[in-house]
C-alpha cells in the first residue's frame, strides 16, 4: 500500500494526487458509506419521531432490535408464530428474483454467444441496436406497455383467442406472468453484455479444437465456453438478481393485486407508514440477504470477486 | 492406422476471392506430406477444408477412400493442430490431452492412464497436473501434439505449429515431430512457409502459390528439378537470367540473355521450344570461380565483387555483371577458395547441369 502510494504520488505529482484521492474518498464516503451507515443507525432505533417527538434524544432513545423483531414476528398481538405476511413476501421476492435471473441467463447466454462468436459485422450491429433501442423508452412507459400487452383484454389474449387457442382470456397480470416478463426484460442488457464481453475474448480456435476432437455442441459449451464465460455469467447474474430483488416500479405496475414485492413493503414503511427505522431495517435485511446469496454463489462457482470486474 | 487423403479438383472461394484453385492430389497413408508456400497462399484454408471446417466450393475430399462431404469436423478421422495451438487454458495438461476420450465417455482413470502414456511419448513425463499456462512454448507444442494424437486420428494436420518457437527449439521439434510420426505411423499433413522445415521433415512437399499447387515432389526433386519459375525462386535461393530460347537439343537449352548466351538443363515437365521466352535459374552454390580454363560445357561470366558476407562454413558474395545484373554466389569455406578484394573483377561460371531454364512466371518475393 505504501509502495503503491509512493508510485502514485511520483506519477501524478502532489497536487493532482491529492485531488484524485480526495475525489475518490469523497465519492466513497458521501455516496456509498455514509448513507448506508445512516440507514443502519436508523434501523436500530424506535420511531419516536412519529410516536412521541419529545422522547427523541431522551433516555428512551437507545438502540433496539424492535424493527428486526417486527419483521420476524409481527406486532405483539400477532396470533401467528411469525410475521406471516412480511416473511412470506420476503422469501417469495428472493425466489422470484432468482427465477428471473435464471430466466434471463437462459435467454441471454445464447444471444451473447451468437453476438460474440457467430454474427459478423452488419448483422451483429443490427442485433445490438435492436437490443438497445427499446431501452430508450423509459421504464414506466415500458411497464405500462407490458400491462397493455399482458392485460386481460390485452394484445396477447386477443391474439390467442383470435386463433382459437383460448376460449377465455387468462389474466397474466394476476398470474404474475406480466411481472416476471417485465422484470426479465428490464435487465437483459445487464446480462448480455458482461457475458458477451468475456465470450468475445474467447479464441475461436478453442471452440474449433474441441469440435475437431469430436465434441458435441453441448459439450463444447459445457467444457470450453461456459467455464471461460463464468466471470461474465456471475457478474450478469449478480446484477440482474440484485436489481430485480430491489425493483420497485415494475412490481408496482405489473404485479398482481395479491402479490406484493418486498420492496413495496419497504416503500410503504418509509412512505405511508412514516416509519423510517422499520423501513431501514427491512431494507438492510434485504440487502444483506442478497449480498450473502451472491457471495455463496461465487464461492460455489469458484469465482473470485476480482474476476467479476473484468 | 493411417489413411490416404485425396483431393479431387478442390476449389475454395470466399465470395469472388479464390483461396484454393483446383487442387488435385493424393497423399499416401503414413506419409509425411508438407504444403509449402508464402503467407496468404491458401495453406490454412486447404487444411481447414481437409479437417472439415471449410466446405470446398466445388470438388471432393476423400479420406481413406471415403467421401467427406457432409461429414463434420467432429466425425472425421482427422485431428488438427492449430497455428496458435488452441490448448484449453482452464484445464490441466492431462485434461487437455485426454479431451477426446472424455468426449467418448471414457472413465477418468482410463483417461488419466492414456494421458500419461502420451506424455511419455512426447517426452513430458509427470507433467500432467500442471496447468497449460505454466508450460514453456516447446512444452505447449508437445501437449498440443499429444492432445491431437489422443483422438487416434488417421490423419494429423499441423498448421505451422513451430512458427512461434525460437530457432534452436524449432530444429529440435522438427526431429521430434518426425520421430513421433514414425512411431505413431499415421499420415501427417504439415503446413509451413519455412522451406527448411518442409525439406528436412517431409517425404513429399507440395509448393503452393496463390491458391495453386505448383509442384509436388520429394525434397530433392523440388529443390533440384523445379517445374515453375515460382518453385525455383521460392524453394532455396536462385539467380535468374531472363532471355529467349535460341536452340533446344537433347533437353539442353541455349538461352540468349543480357549476360550473354547461357546453356542449361530444361524441365521435362515444362518443356520449352525455340523462340520461347525463358528464365535461366542458377543456385548460388552452383556458381564458382573459374580461371582461363573454362570447360566447354560451362557458362562463363565476368562480374565485379560488390559485397561479401562470412557465415562460417560459407562465404556469401554479391556480384554485379557488366550489364548491371546482380548475382549471388556461395563459396564453401574449405581453405581452397580464392579471396578477392571488393571491386575486383572476377571470372565466374556454372555448369550446364547446374542451371535450369523454365518458362517465365511469377517469382517469389524476397
Ligand atoms: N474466412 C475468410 N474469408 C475471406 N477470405 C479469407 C478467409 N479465410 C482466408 N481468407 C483469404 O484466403 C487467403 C488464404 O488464406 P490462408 O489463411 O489460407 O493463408 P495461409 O497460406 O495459411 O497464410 P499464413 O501462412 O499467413 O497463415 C488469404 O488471402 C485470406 O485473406
Ligand atoms: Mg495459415
Amino acid at each position: 500500500m505504501r509502495n503503491w502510494l509512493r508510485t502514485f504520488l511520483a506519477r501524478n505529482g502532489i497536487g493532482l494526487s491529492v485531488y484524485m484521492l480526495g475525489a475518490v474518498a469523497l465519492w466513497v464516503i458521501v455516496m456509498i458509506i455514509l448513507p448506508q451507515l445512516f440507514m443502519l443507525d436508523f434501523s436500530f432505533r424506535n420511531n419516536w419521531q412519529q410516536i412521541d417527538p419529545s422522547r427523541m434524544g431522551g433516555p428512551d432513545d437507545v438502540y433496539t432490535m424492535v424493527n428486526y423483531h417486527f419483521l420476524a414476528f409481527g406486532s405483539p398481538n400477532n396470533p401467528d408464530p411469525f410475521n406471516v405476511v412480511d416473511v412470506t413476501v420476503f422469501f417469495r421476492t428472493i425466489v422470484a428474483a432468482i427465477f428471473v435471473t435464471l430466466f434471463d441467463l437462459a435467454l441471454c447466454y445464447p444471444i451473447a454467444y451468437y453476438l460474440a462468436q457467430v454474427a459478423r459485422g452488419g448483422k451483429a450491429r443490427l442485433l445490438v441496436l435492436a437490443l438497445i433501442i427499446p431501452f430508450w423508452v423509459n421504464e414506466l412507459l415500458r411497464a405500462f406497455a407490458f400491462r397493455i400487452l399482458f392485460g386481460e383484454e390485452g394484445t396477447i389474449n386477443a391474439i390467442l383467442m383470435g386463433i382459437g387457442v383460448l376460449s377465455d382470456p387468462i389474466d397474466f397480470v394476476r398470474e404474475d406472468v406480466a411481472l416476471y416478463a417485465g422484470l426479465g426484460y428490464a435487465y437483459i442488457l445487464l446480462m448480455i453484455f458482461p457475458i458477451y464481453n468475456v465470450i468475445e475474448s474467447l479464441d475461436k480456435n478453442q471452440i474449433e479444437a474441441a469440435r475437431d476432437l469430436g465434441s458435441s455442441w453441448w459439450r463444447i459449451h459445457r467444457r470450453v465456453v461456459i467455464p471461460f464465460a463464468k466471470p461474465g455469467i456471475t457478474s450478469g447474474c449478480t446484477m440482474v438478481f440484485m436489481l430485480s430483488a430491489g425493483a420497485l416500479a415494475a412490481p408496482q405496475i405489473l404485479g398482481g393485486p395479491s402479490s406484493l414485492w418486498f420492496t413495496q413493503i419497504i416503500y410503504q414503511w418509509f412512505n405511508t407508514g412514516s416509519n423510517w427505522p422499520r423501513g431501514s431495517a427491512y431494507a438492510i435485511v434485504l440487502m444483506l440477504t442478497c449480498v450473502l446469496l451472491v457471495l455463496i454463489l461465487m464461492k460455489l462457482f469458484k469465482v473470485k470477486i476480482g474476476e467479476i470486474g473484468r | 492406422m493411417s489413411a490416404d487423403v485425396q483431393l479431387d479438383n478442390v476449389w475454395v472461394k470466399f465470395g469472388d476471392f479464390v483461396a484454393v484453385r483446383d487442387a488435385s492430389l493424393t497423399i499416401q497413408g503414413g506419409e509425411f506430406f508438407s504444403f509449402l508456400g508464402p503467407s496468404g497462399c491458401g495453406k490454412t484454408t486447404l487444411l481447414r477444408a481437409i479437417s472439415g471446417f471449410q466446405h470446398p466450393s466445388t470438388g471432393r475430399i476423400l479420406i481413406g477412400g471415403k467421401d467427406m462431404s457432409g461429414i463434420g469436423p467432429n466425425r472425421r478421422p482427422t485431428a488438427l493442430i492449430f497455428q496458435n495451438l488452441a490448448l484449453f487454458p482452464l484445464m490441466t495438461v492431462w485434461q487437455n490431452i485426454s479431451f477426446a476420450l472424455e468426449v467418448k465417455g471414457m472413465n477418468k482413470k482410463a483417461r488419466r492412464k492414456k494421458a500419461d502414456e502420451l506424455l511419455e511419448l512426447v517426452a513430458l513425463p509427470g507433467q500432467g497436473d500442471k496447468m497449460v499456462t505454466e508450460l514453456s512454448g516447446g512444452q505447449k507444442q508437445r501437449v498440443a501434439v499429444a492432445r491431437a494424437l489422443c483422438a487416434e486420428p488417421e490423419v494429423l494436420l499441423l498448421d505451422e505449429p513451430l512458427s512461434a518457437l525460437d530457432l534452436k527449439l524449432r530444429q529440435h521439434m522438427r526431429t521430434e515431430l518426425r520421430a513421433i510420426q514414425q512411431r505413431a505411423g499415421i499420415t501427417f499433413i504439415y503446413i509451413t512457409h519455412d522451406q527448411g522445415e518442409a525439406l528436412t521433415m517431409s517425404d513429399r512437399v507440395a509448393v503452393m502459390r496463390q491458391g495453386v499447387v505448383d509442384q509436388i515432389g520429394d525434397g530433392t526433386t523440388v529443390y533440384d528439378h523445379p517445374e515453375t519459375a515460382f518453385v525455383a525462386s521460392f524453394v532455396g535461393e536462385n539467380n535468374s537470367f531472363s532471355g529467349t530460347v535460341i536452340e533446344i537439343t537433347d533437353g539442353l537449352a541455349c538461352v540468349q540473355t543480357e549476360c550473354g548466351l547461357l546453356r542449361s538443363r530444361t524441365s521435362s515437365a515444362a518443356p520449352l521450344k525455340k523462340g520461347d521466352d525463358a528464365v535461366v535459374f542458377v543456385r548460388p552454390e552452383s556458381i564458382h570461380f573459374c580461371g582461363d580454363d573454362t570447360r566447354r560445357d560451362e557458362n562463363g561470366l565476368v562480374a565485379t565483387l560488390a559485397h561479401q558476407e562470412f557465415e562460417g562454413h560459407f562465404w556469401h558474395l554479391a556480384l554485379k555483371t557488366e550489364s548491371g545484373h546482380d548475382i549471388r554466389m556461395s563459396v564453401m569455406n574449405d581453405g581452397r577458395s580464392e579471396v578477392h578484394e571488393i571491386g575486383a573483377s572476377v571470372p565466374v561460371g556454372f555448369s550446364t547441369q547446374g542451371a535450369i531454364a523454365l518458362a517465365p512466371g511469377e517469382l517469389a518475393a524476397d
